[in-house]
């Protein structure tokens, strides 16, 4: 293979990469966000306690935290296919992706959102605030920093899922690694997908870091 | 007569946990008039932080009323209640403040939550600002600010909503002597200047004296004993009281106060008396000597009270004369039966209510 159809390759698959990522990473988060505070929120000692319903979600975000993600991919492939109408190809691998990554997602939140001192919330109890406004204006604001570090390593881990996705006919880099690298023996290829794929997370966590660390107002 | 603005009506409060049912609160009945800076003391554990959350309903009582300006708040909806909260303002031990906001940020936020315009939330802000004396630290952060800069932060916070009460829970208790000075000052001028009726929740007797005209005493969940601060700090009835307003008295400190000697008189003294050499001006008219066990001088906002355990002659005749020459300056005094604690007796004699 010549530098020039190589160079193609790597980009075709590097954005293929980044989209499924970032895709992936946004619709995890529309759907483990909310599921995140809900689970705060309806905790014994939250806000508004739902013991059921914190028993149930909580057993459900750990189900599928407990499978592999390749084995869940796989599991999952027939009902995607059904639901959009193929198996393959980037489509497919950010349906798993999300799959995968919302109960992820939430358990990050979750975290974040305990960090957050239980008597600012009770003054903001004591001051008449609705629960909805606690939500928006105390739990998601005062934990922003660890919310932003968490979303930093979350795009990290679903980019590694996105690599994964590839020995299963994903697209993107995972899927030129496999294809290239390892079923033609090109170890050249291998290692430059690699490398993209070090770059790529340097870049989320430096970004990630220091997005956080612009937005707390605690250090000064 | 101001009329109630809180009103406790049989609040008990239980809590459940792993080894059976704790009562926190047993049917606690209280009476805040609408100006009063009404302190409750009590040691940690006497149920005094759980009191204060029931009045804003922070905490739900198992049993009984809370009402707040004549209207019942127990069993309103979440709606309506937080309605009323906006009211009810509320500073705490660790200040409670958004750490991802500036002082002017958080002194918004019940503007905020009250749906103020953001122009108009922020010129008041600044406004309350100058009044907790904290211009210049307009857009500084928590992490910036002292402890005393924080609270005077919350304190302003709690004034946005132009409350009618505030609650101060332990406000003061994370604060060095200096800075608890002049956050004691600055709520008494709330008090004072702007009617705003205080609730204060605290262990430190200094507190009560300095901030309070009336006081409730907490114990094991109950109210054993309250009125007027001059009044129970002239004369505590309860053991409990005497313990929380007289705590260096004690046996620890003071071993002789509460056995070794014979004729000890308590005597207390008030603002007639306090002044005057009444024990000198005695021992000169008598010619005994008396002996001084426990001598101790308080302002009360801002009049004088003292304590004074003395030993009267052994002979019982001037004794008489003693007691009689205390009496005609009209200072309050009971006997300490030998082998008795200091705390056991009341000022005006042992046949008054004493609890356990």
């Amino acid at each position: 293979m010549d530098a020039q159809t190589l160079l193609k390759l790597l980009g075709e698959g590097t954005v293929q990469t980044l989209i499924m990522t970032l895709v992936g990473t946004l619709v995890s988060y529309m759907i483990g966000l909310p599921v995140g505070v809900s689970l705060i929120t309806s905790s014994p000692n939250g806000i508004r306690p739902m013991p059921v319903y914190n028993k149930v979600m909580g057993f459900i975000v750990n189900v599928i935290r407990s499978m592999p993600f390749l084995i869940l991919m796989i599991a999952f492939m027939p009902y995607i296919r059904i639901l959009i109408g193929t198996g393959i190809g980037t489509a497919a691998t950010t349906a798993a992706l999300i799959l995968a990554a919302w109960p992820f997602v939430a358990r990050m939140v979750e975290q974040s959102l305990l960090e957050v001192d239980p008597g600012v919330i009770e003054a903001a109890q004591a001051m008449g605030a609705s629960n909805m406004q606690i939500i928006r204006k105390v739990l998601l604001l005062e934990a922003r920093p660890s919310l932003l570090n968490g979303a930093a390593v979350a795009t990290i881990t679903i980019l590694g899922y996105s690599a994964m996705a590839g020995t299963l006919g994903g697209g993107g880099l995972g899927d030129i690694a496999i294809r290239f690298g390892h079923y033609r023996f090109q170890p050249t290829v291998m290692w430059i997908t690699i490398i993209v794929l070090v770059v790529l997370v340097q870049i989320m966590q430096e970004i990630g870091i220091r997005v956080a660390a612009k937005l707390d107002n605690r250090i000064n | 007569m101001a009329e109630n603005i809180i009103s406790l009506q049989g609040v008990t409060k239980e809590f459940t946990t792993k080894s059976g049912p704790v009562v926190a609160l047993r049917d606690i009945n209280l009476d805040i008039e609408r100006g009063d800076s009404y302190g409750i003391i009590g040691l940690s554990g006497a149920g005094k932080s759980t009191l204060v959350r029931t009045i804003n309903l922070l905490e739900e009582p198992t049993e009984g009323k809370v009402l707040f300006d004549g209207r019942v708040l127990t069993g309103l909806k979440s709606k309506e209640l937080n309605l009323q909260r906006r009211k009810i303002s509320m500073i705490f031990q660790q200040f409670n403040l958004l750490m991802q906001r500036d002082a002017v940020g958080n002194i918004c936020f019940p503007l905020e939550i009250a749906g103020v315009p953001k122009a108009e939330a922020v010129a008041k802000a600044e406004e309350l600002l100058k009044v907790v004396d904290l211009e210049e630290r307009a857009h500084s952060y928590p992490s910036q600010l002292s402890g005393g800069q924080k609270q005077r932060v919350a304190i302003a916070r709690a004034l946005a909503s132009d409350p009618e009460v505030i609650l101060c829970d332990e406000a003061t208790s994370a604060l060095d002597p200096k800075t608890t000075r002049s956050i004691l000052t600055l709520l008494r001028k709330i008090n004072e200047e702007r009617g705003i009726t205080l609730v204060v929740i605290t262990h430190e007797m200094g507190v009560i004296k300095q901030l309070c005209n009336k006081v409730a005493v907490i114990e094991g969940g109950e109210i054993v004993e309250r009125g007027p601060v001059k009044e129970i700090f002239a004369n505590p009835k309860t053991k409990a009281a005497r313990k929380l307003f007289f705590p260096d008295a004690g046996e620890r400190e003071m071993p002789h106060v509460r056995t070794a000697v014979k004729n000890r008189l308590r005597l207390a003294f008030n603002e007639q008396t306090a002044y005057k050499p009444i024990i000198a001006n005695m021992i000169l008219e008598i010619g005994e000597p008396v002996n001084m066990l426990y001598a101790n001088m308080d302002a009360l906002l801002d009049e004088q009270k003292g304590q004074m355990v003395i030993a009267l002659s052994d002979d019982k005749e001037i004794a008489e004369k003693q007691k009689a020459y205390l009496m005609k300056e009209g200072v309050n005094f009971t006997e300490i039966p030998e082998d008795s604690d200091y705390y056991d007796y009341p000022v005006n004699g042992p046949e008054e209510e004493v609890s356990e």
